[in-house]
């Protein structure tokens, strides 16, 4: 695949989100050697599950993300809910109440477009199942700036309204099944 | 590397410099800092700017900013609009009630800053609180912002009907001991918040970035402002909080704010921690 090696891994997910990830996640080792962002839409009642659920089931270090902090390798961070999660080009976390994108904080587009910003080519980005287009114009900017953008497969993804939406605008994009986006990570990034 | 690729490296590298050289002539012409607020967020905002404003590139705007006078509010109202809910986090509010009221209790007279008020949404939801737990008389609330389009939207207390069945039931489950209902009336399109909960308030233009201490606070609340600020910044803003504070006065930020990368952390001891309510130490 094209790009420098990632410095970052990024990912979206909406309807369907936490199976998807249960496919991926726990294939990982503890020691994977850059952090992984993930954006999950969820309610926003600011009770956070994702980051608990997780914990127990992954090798990788599973938290919620802070602001101002270090994004580390062998470290997962997800989006708390009801704000957007950025990523600064010294690998810090920011988070923002600016107003909602395509209905959702987190947005998928705010974190893909600030990877992009900061670490340019240097990035690996992922948009898995959902039912709604956010991630479509943050995975363009990855593309556009050089990164290696990937797609859960539609017709085997629960929803295919995100991965579809996606895939228009990011022709390059390369289309991958749940166990093959997994093996990517492990091979192509810790291996 | 092919040429493509080299090219969106260039123009991201450019785009880089004129986001840089824009904020130093905002600050320069004037003395608006954005300098260290955090790159991303401001990044984001930026572009939106300039797209709603037409604007081909950031030098464009720079230039317009310039020598254009007008443009100044236009762009500021973008770099700090904000979107907050009156009683935001209703377990911050029912901490305050039942844990920092009966201290303020204490002194015969109150001085509470809002830092960053935005819309006011926040200063209506404490000066409530304040009433309901007999304390608004004996209180001044000081109201800040660096944009005078907030300060006015704040000092006007409108908002629209649509937010009013959010606010109403955070308030309820911050454990309010009225109905919202109690201090609007509803007409031009939306619900006019009751003057009187203005009697106790002074709103003033005010920058963490650039300005310096307000009088001996007893209570500082600054929510989902220092998330802007990078970690310079956000050092700079919570040492002023500590020097505006008395002491065993309290500061509330926002639910994923915290005063771990600061260097006045130790001036803090957590009060109510998962509330992100701070006391200031004594001596």
């Amino acid at each position: 695949m094209s790009g420098a090696p990632p410095r970052i891994v990024v990912i979206g997910a909406s309807a369907g989100a936490i199976q998807a990830l249960s496919v991926i996640l726990p294939e990982l080792p503890a020691d994977f050697p850059v952090p992984i962002i993930i954006v999950v839409h969820v309610p926003t009642d600011r009770s956070n599950i994702l980051a608990p659920l997780f914990e127990t089931r992954c090798r990788m270090t599973v938290r919620e993300a802070e602001d101002k902090e270090q994004a580390l390798p062998g470290v997962i961070y997800f989006a708390p809910p009801d704000y957007h999660l950025l990523v600064e080009s010294d690998a810090t976390l920011s988070l923002s109440t600016d107003e909602p994108v395509l209905y959702s904080r987190p947005s998928i587009d705010v974190l893909f477009e600030s990877a992009a910003d900061s670490f340019g080519d240097a990035v690996s980005a992922v948009i898995l199942t959902g039912a709604s287009a956010d991630g479509a114009r943050g995975l363009k900017a990855i593309c556009e700036a050089g990164g290696v953008a990937m797609i859960e497969e539609p017709e085997t993804a629960q929803a295919d309204t995100m991965p579809l939406a996606a895939a228009a605008a990011c022709p390059e994009a390369r289309i991958l099944t749940l166990e093959a986006i997994a093996d990517y990570l492990m091979k192509d990034i810790a291996a | 590397m092919d040429a493509a690729l080299r090219d969106a490296g260039l123009s991201d590298v450019i785009e880089d410099i004129e986001i840089r050289l824009l904020l130093e002539a905002l600050n320069l012409r004037y003395h608006y800092d954005f300098r260290n607020y955090a790159q991303a967020s401001i990044r984001r905002r930026l572009k939106q700017a300039r797209q709603r404003l037409g604007m081909p590139t950031f030098s464009a705007l720079q230039e317009a900013l310039l020598h254009d006078k007008a443009m100044l509010p236009q762009l500021l109202g973008y770099l700090t609009v904000q979107v907050s809910e009156m009683f935001r986090d209703p377990s911050y509010f029912r901490a305050i009630r039942e844990k920092v009221v009966p201290v303020l209790r204490t002194y015969p007279s109150l001085r509470i800053w809002i830092a960053g008020c935005s819309g006011g949404e926040e200063l209506y939801s404490l000066v409530i609180l304040f009433r309901e737990e007999g304390l608004e008389e004996r209180t001044i609330f000081y109201a800040t912002d660096i944009s005078q389009e907030a300060l006015e939207t704040a000092s006007r207390g409108i908002y629209a009907l649509d937010r009013i069945k959010g606010f109403t039931e955070n308030h309820r489950l911050s454990g309010g001991k009225s109905s919202l209902s109690d201090y609007y009336t509803t007409g031009y399109g939306g619900a006019v918040f009751d003057k009187s909960l203005r009697d106790r308030v002074v709103f003033s233009d005010h920058s963490l970035v650039t300005d310096a201490v307000f009088a001996e606070m007893q209570l500082i609340s600054c929510r989902n402002v220092l998330i802007y600020f990078n970690r310079e910044l956000q050092n700079r803003a919570i040492g002023l909080f500590r020097d505006s504070l008395v002491r065993g006065g309290f500061l509330g930020l926002g639910s994923k704010e915290n005063l771990r990368f600061s260097a006045h952390a130790d001036g803090f001891a957590n009060f109510v921690r998962d509330e992100k309510i701070y006391q200031r130490r004594e001596g």
